[in-house]
Order: structure tokens, then C-alpha cells, then sequence
């Protein structure tokens, strides 16, 4: 790891090493954010500042922070950053923080976040953590981005809110889905989107656990 | 070092500075954002108000906002009685600064709803509410009174705005629901909000209010067609919700007396 060059640990987490679709972590607020773009983008950017600079922190005092309360330690600079991070959109994003609600607060409990604090960060130096946490920020938001187009257009008719397919409600054509707004349909997205990107990168495709032998048993006829 | 660095008086001393040093930067951040935070907060409350008596353009500027809000005078009234009463009754100097929904959990300064009566869901009512009253050449044009209620999944919170016969609404709207989106979340759809405006409140001797949701639309020919509005598709229970607290805040137990003594000049 220690040799790992920036272009790599800033683009790998993208498509090869995708945070939510290859470690499948993170799903709750992919399913919470995604009805809008622009509810969405504010919640990538948040996640890509908290998850940058908790890296750089924690790599910053990796060396001193003490075996036994690590976990600890690097909980407390995720959820100071995490409130800064919520106290800015309150002041200069009102309206998405609104919308976003509890789900700023709960980047503390993004496993993203986590993970890569522990994993990279308290191995690595604080350039190298920074870019990986902006790289797995990122793979974050690539999905989300993903998620959030198909559900504001199928679901709203707009994109960024701008009305693209006038719905019947406003007495235009388009009937909307409203399945799409609703959180299980995220599911069905990030399914669909893993399964793509497995389809392209077929070395992602995990082992199957187990093989089903042959049916030897003669049985009845 | 490895050992060092893993001895109790290092781990308490590490955890400490640590301590210390985020608490600065989360207090500073928040000392340092809050103004600017306030003033949103305030801007929402004014801006859902305005939206509610449908005075609100769209993409409208925080000036704009300011301006408008300030042609109505904010005043709180006591629900039971129907008077005005001071702000130093409930210890503001500013009626804007009083929250009646805070008021509604504080058991001194409200009221238990009896099951049997709690149309609209909300187990309590604070004794006092705030209005918003627009005067032109002294002649009272609007009044928007807080509703709120519960729908299927959430209470809903909203402004109605009536005219200065204080019976004809003028507007309605929520701006704080959690109904599913798509169903009952379109209560914010602005072509559903429209039908109600001109609705009367009360029928002609003024009794109860009878405001009702029917289903399939309402015709031109309509009995009663002043007081219908088309309910929600796919959303029963949302618009039982929106008709249960509309009538109950219209109701003796909510603005009825005072949208009375408005209406005879009384207050």
C-alpha cells in the first residue's frame, strides 16, 4: 500500500475499487438522498469534504494516536468535521440542508468515512490519505449521481428541478413513477448498477461460494 | 516509541488534547455561522407564510421577502376568548419571537385536546396562537392563521390565509409534511393548492366550518360547492388529514372566535 501513487488512490475507488458498488458500504443514505440532483450534489460534497479531511487528520496524528482508543479518536474527527460541515450548509444552504435533515448528521455513521480512516489513513501519509479520501468521496458521488438521475427524471420529470417531462399533475403528458421516489427503488438502481459495472469489469465478480454438484441420484422414472 | 505511545497517562493525555482541540473548532464554526443561520431560519418562517397567502413570487429576493412580510402585523391571540393579548403575556417583546408550537408541549400554556374533539390529531393546543393580519386605508384585507395536523405519516404544518371577510379563503399551504411523495406529498402540488382559492369557510349563518375533501372532483353544479375541494389521488388518508385540521382550526376549539370578533369589528 505504502507504494500506491496518487493517480491511483485518487481514481481507483471510482469504478475499479468502488466504495458502494465493490464494498457495498454506504447504502443507507444512497437510498435517503437520491430523489433529487441537487439534494444529492450538496450530500456529495459533504461526504467528499468530511471523508478528505477526516483522512488528512487522522493521518496527521496517526503516529500518536495511542492503539487502544483509536477507533475513538478517529470518531471524534469525524463527527467535529461532520457538524462543521452541517453547521456551513445551515448558513449557506438552507433550503437542501432542510431537505437533507438528519442525513448530514449521519455521515458520522457512513461506513466510507470509517473505513477509510482505519484502513488507509492510519497507514499512509496525509497526502496520499487526503487524495484517497477524496477518491473514495468521490466513487461515493458517482453512484449517487447515478441513483439520483434516474430517480428525479422517471420519478419527478425534472432534473436539478428544472421540469424536463411536464407530469399529468401540473397538466402536462408524462405519468411519473412514483415507486422511483420512494426508497426501495434505490435499491433496484444500485442493483442494476452493479450489475453493469460487473458486466464491464468482470473481475469484480465475486467467487460463488459454493458450487452445486451434479445430480447423480436416479430417482423415480 | 510503540511502547510509549500505549501507556494510560499517553492515552488520557492524547484523548484530552484531542477533546480540546475539536471542541474549538466545532464552537468556533458555530459561533461564527450562527448569525447568518438565524437569518435563514427567520427568512424561511416568513417566506412559508407569505407562499401560504399566496404573495410569495417565485425565485422572490431576501429584500423582496422582508418587504412584503412587513406590510402585515404580527399580533397573538388568545384562542379561548378570540382578544388579542400582549406579547408580555408570554414573555416577549416581539410576537414574531414567540414559537406556539414550543407553547403547545408546555402543559402551563396549553390546553389537552379531548379525544373525542382532537380532529386534527395534535393531543394539544397552546392557549395562545400567532396571526398574521394585512390592513389597507384601515380596512382589513387578510388574515393568515398556523394550521397543523396530523395526515398519514407526519403532522402537517401550514399557513390559511382567508380575505377580510374572514371566510373565504384566499390560500393555503404546508411547509413542513413527511407524506409519501408522489401521493400525499402532492398537498404541495400548487395546481391541487389552487382549487382552494375563493372556498368559503362557513356556510351562510356562519356555524361550523365545512370545509370537506370529496372524491372524483368537484362538478360546477355541485351542492355545496363553495366548501368542497377535489381530494388527493391516492391519498385518503392525507386528505382526511388536510380536511380534519382545516375544519378543527376553523372550529370553536381553534380561530372560530376570534375570526368572529374580527369579523364584527370587536378586535
Amino acid at each position: 500500500m505504502a507504494d500506491a501513487s496518487a493517480k491511483q488512490v485518487l481514481f481507483e475507488p471510482i469504478f475499479s475499487n468502488n466504495p458502494i458498488a465493490l464494498q457495498i458500504l454506504g447504502i443507507c443514505s444512497a437510498l435517503a438522498v437520491t430523489t433529487s440532483m441537487n439534494v444529492t450534489l450538496v450530500m456529495c460534497a459533504a461526504v467528499i469534504a468530511v471523508s478528505a479531511f477526516a483522512n488528512l487528520a487522522v493521518s496527521l496524528v496517526r503516529t500518536q494516536i495511542p492503539g487502544s482508543i483509536r477507533i475513538i479518536v478517529q470518531m471524534t474527527i469525524i463527527a467535529s468535521l461532520v457538524i462543521v460541515v452541517d453547521q456551513v450548509l445551515k448558513a449557506y444552504a438552507y433550503e437542501i440542508s432542510k431537505q437533507l435533515s438528519v442525513f448530514v448528521g449521519l455521515i458520522i455513521t457512513n461506513c466510507i468515512v470509517m473505513g477509510r480512516a482505519e484502513g488507509f489513513a492510519m497507514k499512509n501519509g496525509p497526502w496520499l490519505s487526503f487524495l484517497d479520501g477524496v477518491g473514495n468521496g468521490l466513487g461515493y458521488s458517482v453512484l449517487l449521481i447515478f441513483v439520483a438521475f434516474f430517480r428525479e427524471l422517471l420519478g419527478a420529470g425534472s432534473l436539478f428541478g428544472v421540469s424536463l417531462m411536464p407530469v399529468v399533475n401540473e397538466g402536462g403528458w408524462y405519468i411519473p413513477n412514483g415507486l422511483l421516489l420512494l426508497p426501495p427503488s434505490a435499491f433496484f438502481i444500485i442493483g442494476l448498477a452493479i450489475w453493469g459495472l460487473r458486466t464491464w469489469k468482470p473481475e469484480q465478480v465475486e467467487e460463488p461460494e459454493y458450487k452445486m454438484s451434479r445430480h447423480t441420484v436416479k430417482e423415480a422414472f | 516509541m510503540a511502547k510509549a505511545k500505549e501507556t494510560v497517562s499517553r492515552t488520557l493525555m492524547v484523548a484530552l488534547v484531542l477533546s480540546i482541540a475539536f471542541s474549538v473548532v466545532v464552537s468556533t464554526a458555530a459561533v461564527m455561522l450562527r448569525p447568518a443561520q438565524v437569518k435563514n431560519q427567520n427568512l424561511d418562517i416568513r417566506s412559508n407564510m407569505l407562499a401560504a397567502a399566496g404573495m410569495l413570487e417565485s425565485g422572490a429576493s431576501a429584500d423582496e421577502i422582508e418587504a412584503e412580510f412587513s406590510r402585515f402585523t404580527v399580533r397573538l391571540v388568545d384562542l379561548d376568548t378570540g382578544e388579542y393579548v400582549d406579547p408580555s403575556a408570554v414573555g416577549v417583546e416581539d410576537p414574531m419571537k414567540y414559537d406556539m408550537y414550543k407553547a403547545a408541549s408546555d402543559p402551563e400554556r396549553s390546553t389537552n385536546i379531548p379525544a373525542k374533539e382532537d380532529k386534527a390529531g395534535i393531543k394539544r393546543r397552546p392557549n395562545i396562537a400567532k396571526v398574521f393580519t394585512l390592513e389597507e386605508d384601515g380596512e382589513l384585507v387578510r388574515v393568515v392563521l398556523p394550521v397543523h395536523g396530523y395526515g398519514l405519516w407526519s403532522t402537517l404544518y401550514g399557513f390559511v390565509s382567508l380575505e377580510g371577510d374572514a371566510n373565504t379563503i384566499e390560500g393555503l399551504g404546508f411547509y413542513d409534511h413527511a407524506e409519501t411523495p408522489g401521493l400525499g406529498g402532492e398537498v404541495d402540488n400548487p395546481r391541487w393548492k389552487s382549487q382552494w382559492v375563493g372556498k368559503k369557510v362557513y356556510g351562510d349563518e356562519l356555524e361550523e366550518p365545512q370545509i370537506r375533501l370529496v372524491k372524483g372532483g368537484v362538478s360546477t353544479d355541485a351542492a355545496d360547492k363553495e366548501h368542497k375541494v377535489d381530494a388527493l389521488s391516492g391519498a385518503t388518508l392525507t386528505s382526511r388529514g388536510v380536511e380534519n385540521l382545516v375544519n378543527y382550526w376553523m372550529g370553536d376549539r381553534g380561530f372560530e372566535p376570534y375570526l368572529q370578533k374580527l369579523r364584527e369589528g370587536e378586535v
